[in-house]
């Protein structure tokens, strides 16, 4: 009989110190999670860069000025670069999206969330999704061969009978090509993102509040009156600012149906209208390195105004969401 | 004596004693929109439907307002605007892919597959001529920001779900935040630190570097959504189980999040193939093929459009036309492939 003494395994040794392959990970993992604050600091700090010049040599004529032309030798004059009349001319057609946009989207959502029969939410949930997906140049080509025909025509309406108001007015029959058009063609297109996120903040309504209402004998409208809107409220309202966001950023569609003229107009359906973005676009091809840095400082302003609104946004949507 | 089987009802049915003032108000409205819209000087299919919006309003309006009260009125003017609502969104899309089919499909051919528009006149018959370059272009760019953006996105996403460190709720902010940039701001990003400050050229490497920013938030976002969903018990197993954290990520929660993940990249390239805006400033938009994408003047898809339509001959629009359906042919498939994928599994 062996009765040597069993030999016990060395103790195993348990320790909260992460070993060499998760330090790596996590290290990785960490620099990647960064990487998107990374790349936003460096976009505004090398638009910055780029715009500095402009910035200084502008001043606050930057946002305000009119005028936009690089330095005239035979003149004598120096360059200008403003664009007032471009973020005027952004705002408005964002603003014209807005007005017919939104309330067609919170009604689809509506639509999609309440009304619409059980066959008909997937293909319609379908529709919005392939619209969030259609590139903006396809808009911008439907906007300018199709919508325009017709929306001249409605502009054509809209300055016969309601000219009298200042903003209908027509100081010269130009219909096409008008912010009006731009505004419609941009309202098709922040459809998909406002319809989404308010049908989602709408899914999040309690139930039981919806079938109490019910139960005291709400009618359907009485209910989302009293129930829906105010729990989904900011989400709503949230939707439209990323929506806003969306209008005022893009690009291509609007320089394709929009004429881009460098004065404000208070006529909406006259053919002269701006955009920061596009103008970017327009200058971009035939500016010198001076101007392109001054385009540059366009797109800080640009970049800042979009951050700032979708900042807001999620902020919106956020505390929305979790309220309900 | 034949026993009486009880009949099962359904109370919430509508019968037709409760709904025949809806059907005769709505056949009343349609009628009454043609008599306005024959006797005053409104003309054409949208005077009809516009006079019908406003008609079938009022009726609805006016029936329940007879047969209930002011709120059941209400009630009535809200439904039917919703479901105008809901028309309104099918109607322009049906109207884009209609006439995208309808307009592109006749400067279809084999043929523009094969050759590019290096020695092309914008007004030479549609026979000559095609996309080629193009298509090889929109490859190089959508594939070398795919393969830029994918790793960075999914870090990102990694970052949020299982390292969860302090940053993460700024994180997500800054990556919500960043997925709404302007396209044309990512341009004139790459403008600025690849062509002016680094000296580099127009060439599809730049333009992917454009798509690359728009694509990281795309791809980051959604894997966000689905790592989220790969239940906690996975993890814990795979820790009790002696693994490390590494070992569990790498081996039991991407491979479980693995469709998921297939459909957050395709879905970044759903969102950057059809973007125009930052090509026009990095790609500089040739009409011969380049097979190198690290050098020379390069063209893509949509630039391919963008260049047509400007300038604005009838053919060369009708080669935007057909342009944009070949553009919408892949979004649409990639579209697809996002849908086919999330059905099929991905739900745990």
């Amino acid at each position: 009989m062996n009765t040597a003494a069993r030999t016990l395994p060395p103790k195993r040794v348990i320790t909260t110190k992460p070993r060499f392959s998760d330090k790596v990970f996590r290290a990785v993992v960490t620099s990647g999670g960064f990487s998107s604050l990374v790349i936003l600091g460096l976009i505004s700090i090398f638009l910055l860069i780029n715009g500095l010049n402009t910035f200084k040599s502008e001043g606050f004529k930057f946002i305000t000025g009119f005028e936009w032309y690089g330095p005239q030798l035979d003149a004598g004059l120096p360059a200008q670069y403003g664009i007032g009349a471009m973020l005027y001319g952004t705002i408005v057609i964002g603003l014209i999206a807005l007005f017919f946009g939104f309330p067609i989207a919170v009604g689809a959502a509506l639509f999609l969330s309440y009304y619409a029969p059980e066959w008909l939410k997937k293909p319609m949930v379908l529709v919005v999704d392939v619209m969030a997906a259609i590139p903006s140049i396809v808009f911008g080509l439907w906007g300018y061969f199709i919508l325009m025909p017709h929306a001249e025509y409605w502009a054509k309406l809209i300055h016969k009978y309601l000219g009298f108001i200042p903003i209908f007015d027509m100081p010269a029959p130009a219909f096409s090509r008008s912010p009006f058009i731009a505004g419609l063609v941009l309202a098709i297109m922040i459809l998909p993102i406002i319809t989404s996120i308010s049908r989602e903040i709408f899914a999040q309504t309690p139930l039981d509040r919806i079938q109490a209402a019910y139960a005291l004998g709400a009618t359907k409208w009485s209910m989302i009156k009293s129930v829906v809107f105010p729990y989904g409220r900011g989400g709503v309202i949230g939707g439209a600012m990323l929506g806003l966001g969306r209008a005022i950023g893009e690009t291509v569609a609007v320089y394709t149906v929009l004429n881009i003229v460098y004065d404000i107009n208070i006529e909406v359906l006259l053919s002269a209208g701006g955009s920061v973005a596009s103008m970017i676009v327009n200058k971009f091809g035939e500016a010198s390195p001076e101007e392109v840095k001054a385009l540059m400082a366009a797109g800080f302003v640009l970049f800042l105004v979009t951050l700032f609104i979708n900042f807001l946004a999620d902020l919106i949507i956020n505390r929305t969401a979790r309220k309900g | 004596m034949s026993a009486t089987v009880a009949q099962p009802i359904k109370p919430w049915r509508v019968n037709f004693k409760q709904a025949w003032p809806e059907i005769a108000g709505a056949i009343f409205a349609v009628v009454l929109t043609y008599a306005i819209v024959s006797a005053t000087p409104l003309k054409g299919k949208l005077g009809f439907f516009v006079t019908l919006i406003f008609v079938a309003t009022i009726v609805a309006a006016g029936i329940s307002w007879l047969r209930r009260d002011r709120k059941a009125a209400f009630n009535s003017v809200s439904t039917v605007l919703v479901y105008i609502a809901g028309l309104f969104v099918i109607v322009p899309l049906a109207s884009i892919l209609y006439e995208i089919v309808r307009r592109g499909i006749a400067g279809l051919s084999w043929g523009m597959f094969t050759t590019d528009m290096a020695v092309t006149a914008s007004d030479a018959p549609l026979s000559e001529g095609g996309i080629l370059h193009a298509v090889v272009g929109s490859l190089y760019v959508v594939l070398i920001a795919t393969i830029v953006s994918v790793p960075i996105g999914l870090l990102t996403s990694l970052y949020l779900t299982e390292i969860k460190g302090k940053a993460a709720s700024t994180i997500r902010f800054f990556v919500q935040a960043m997925s709404g940039i302007p396209s044309i701001v990512a341009g004139l990003f790459i403008y600025a630190i690849w062509m002016i400050a680094l000296g580099n050229q127009y060439s599809a490497f730049t333009g992917a570097m454009a798509l690359a920013i728009l694509m990281i938030p795309t791809v980051a976002r959604t894997s966000e959504e689905v790592l989220k969903l790969v239940p906690g018990d996975l993890r814990e197993a795979g820790l009790a189980l002696g693994g490390t954290q590494w070992r569990t990520v790498a081996m039991i929660i991407l491979p479980a999040a693995q469709s998921g993940l297939i459909t957050s990249v395709i879905l970044g390239i759903a969102r950057v193939a059809g973007e125009t805006a930052p090509l026009l400033l990095t790609m500089g938009g040739a009409d011969a093929l380049n097979l190198n994408p690290f050098s020379g003047y390069s063209s893509a898809i949509p630039f391919y459009v963008w260049k047509n339509f400007s300038m604005g001959t009838e053919l060369s629009i009708q080669r935007a036309w057909s342009g944009v359906l070949v553009l919408m042919i892949i979004v649409l498939i990639f579209f697809s492939i996002t849908r086919l994928l999330s059905n099929k599994k991905g739900r745990f």
